[in-house]
């Protein structure tokens, strides 16, 4: 037998260290559609009941807005359910370029090429790029699906710690040497919730002849005046070479993402990357529903306005009554507990009181850094805010933490 | 400057913020303080200031994991490294 009684047992003692170490991810099965009053099953066999949700990043609302399902219905009686095949092959329809377009017009690029999803962007994009004598300099917090491109890029790489200009100067400095130089960062970072700075990256690019690419996926479709993402609340559209972004999150929630950029990055990608060459991409259902998206973003900025609102509104409330939060102005408000089991003993009782949140400790959060993220979305009303605000007060008072600061905190809790 | 002066030195410059202490058995990986993402400047520096070139085999985290255990690397590669 190939799979072994040995092999077997070893992964048993793996995943038990899994358990044991507190690292344990389980899910929560969910019986309704996405959005903010939703019916959760958990734990697994329970009777399913009726929360509010505020860990998705459902931003803009629209995960089941009744006209985002519609033209998914429509995309599906159109242009059927599959393509059966790679994009370069028969795997491309109108429909996809169409997309395409939309989300270069949005973003204002020059370009833009899909790709089945945001993690798949980032595999394809420096690798089509970039060679060994070029390296590439990354924000020490770029997404896991930023790191995993750059390991499967030639290029050499380094990286400057968070947020830091300067040292972002030094690193650039440094590598005056290379050929190109490719600085590389998230726009909005998710477990923090704050932006990089990409006017003074902006600057040193040019300076230091570097060229910007930008993961957008927590922004695109809501940060910024006209929702178009970091890039345009930093006053640098135009001056981004590569953004990559998603459809999972504010867009629509279902899957596929993008490079959109540099025409002939994008050129490169369509030649080079192999997520793009070597699988199928956004199926026709998800990107008529896509296009549909693009469309009510593209005319009003309606929803995002009313996240900023309520982003406001769920910020004071929680410093009102007393919390420690991660200062920021984007949808994710980190409420910050330092203590990892506290966040999850918080996080627990929260759901029992109707209010689906999540605790976030290390390794995913720095050492010391636990937290309960909370996301707002354009869908909540004030009557969810308000609900979620009595049942953070009633379980803050419950820890005894309310109007603590972070070192009274960890004197009660430890780290 | 000693290797564990240098070493420490540039630990602090390069991952930590101002408040922040390393000794000789700090443990950077296992900490969090360096990850394996950002270790690649570290294994850099040392290969450049005491030139040597680490094997990829030789390099796995857990040989960064204290300065101590990064001094003990650099002397297999150059014994007469100070
Ligand atoms: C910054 C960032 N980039 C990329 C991704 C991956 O997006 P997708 O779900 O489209 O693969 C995520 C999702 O968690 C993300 O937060």
């Amino acid at each position: 037998m190939a799979y072994s009684e040995k092999a077997r047992a070893a992964y048993k003692e793996l995943i038990d260290g899994i358990r044991n170490d507190g690292l344990f991810k389980e899910e929560r099965y969910i019986h309704s559609e996405q959005g903010i009053e939703i019916k959760v099953e958990f734990p697994a066999g329970s009777e399913p009941r009726e929360v509010l949700n505020f860990c998705a990043n459902n931003y803009l609302g629209l995960s089941s807005h009744p006209e985002v399902v519609k033209a998914a219905h429509e995309g599906l009686d159109t242009r059927g359910y599959g393509m059966s095949s790679v994009r370069f092959i028969c795997g491309t329809q109108d429909i996809h370029r169409e997309l395409e377009s939309k989300l270069t017009a949005f973003l204002e690029t020059e370009d833009t090429i899909l790709f089945s999803s945001c993690l798949d962007a980032n595999a394809g994009l420096f690798e089509a790029v970039l060679n060994a004598d070029d390296v590439m300099i990354a924000d020490r917090l770029v997404h896991a699906s930023v790191v995993d491109g750059m390991r499967l890029c030639p290029a050499k790489h380094d990286t400057y710690k968070h947020s830091n200009m300067e040292h972002l100067e030094k690193k650039l400095q440094e590598h005056q040497d290379a050929r190109y130089r490719m600085i590389i960062t998230d726009g909005v970072f998710s477990m923090d919730g704050d932006m990089a700075k990409l006017d003074v990256m902006c600057d040193l690019a040019d300076k230091y002849d570097a060229m910007v690419v930008l993961d957008d996926s927590h922004a695109t479709g809501f940060i910024g005046k006209r929702g178009k993402g970091t890039h345009e609340h930093c006053g640098v559209l135009g001056r981004i070479d590569a953004i990559t972004t998603t459809l999972g999150k504010a867009l629509g929630g279902a899957s596929g993402g993008c490079v959109s950029g540099r025409a002939e990055l994008v050129e490169m990608c369509r030649q080079r990357a192999r997520p793009y060459l070597f699988s199928n991409t956004m199926a026709p259902v998800v990107v008529a529903a896509a296009n549909k998206v693009l469309d009510i973003i593209t005319v009003t900025t309606e929803r995002r306005d009313k996240l900023e609102e309520s982003t406001k509104y769920w910020r004071e409330g929680l410093e009102s009554v007393g919390f420690d939060l991660k200062a920021g102005d984007t949808p994710i408000v980190p409420v910050m507990l330092y203590n990892a089991k506290l966040a999850q003993d918080m996080s627990r009782d929260l759901f029992d009181e109707g209010i689906y949140v999540i605790g976030f400790f290390f390794p995913v959060v720095a050492k010391g850094q636990a937290r309960i993220r909370t996301q707002i979305s354009a869908a909540h009303e004030r009557e969810h805010l308000d609900k979620a605000l009595e049942a953070f007060t009633k379980i803050g008072a419950k820890y005894d933490i309310l109007g603590k600061g972070k070192q009274e905190i960890i004197d009660t809790y430890g780290l | 400057m000693a290797m564990q002066d240098l070493i420490i030195e540039y630990i602090k410059d390069e991952y930590l913020e101002e408040d922040d202490e390393v000794g000789l058995d700090t443990s950077l990986i296992t900490s969090g303080i360096v990850d394996s993402f950002s270790m690649v400047s570290l294994k850099t520096f040392i290969e450049n200031k005491y030139d040597i070139s680490i094997p990829d085999e030789k390099a796995a985290p857990e040989a960064f994991d204290t300065v101590r255990k990064i001094i003990d690397l650099v002397h297999e590669f150059n014994p007469d490294a100070t």
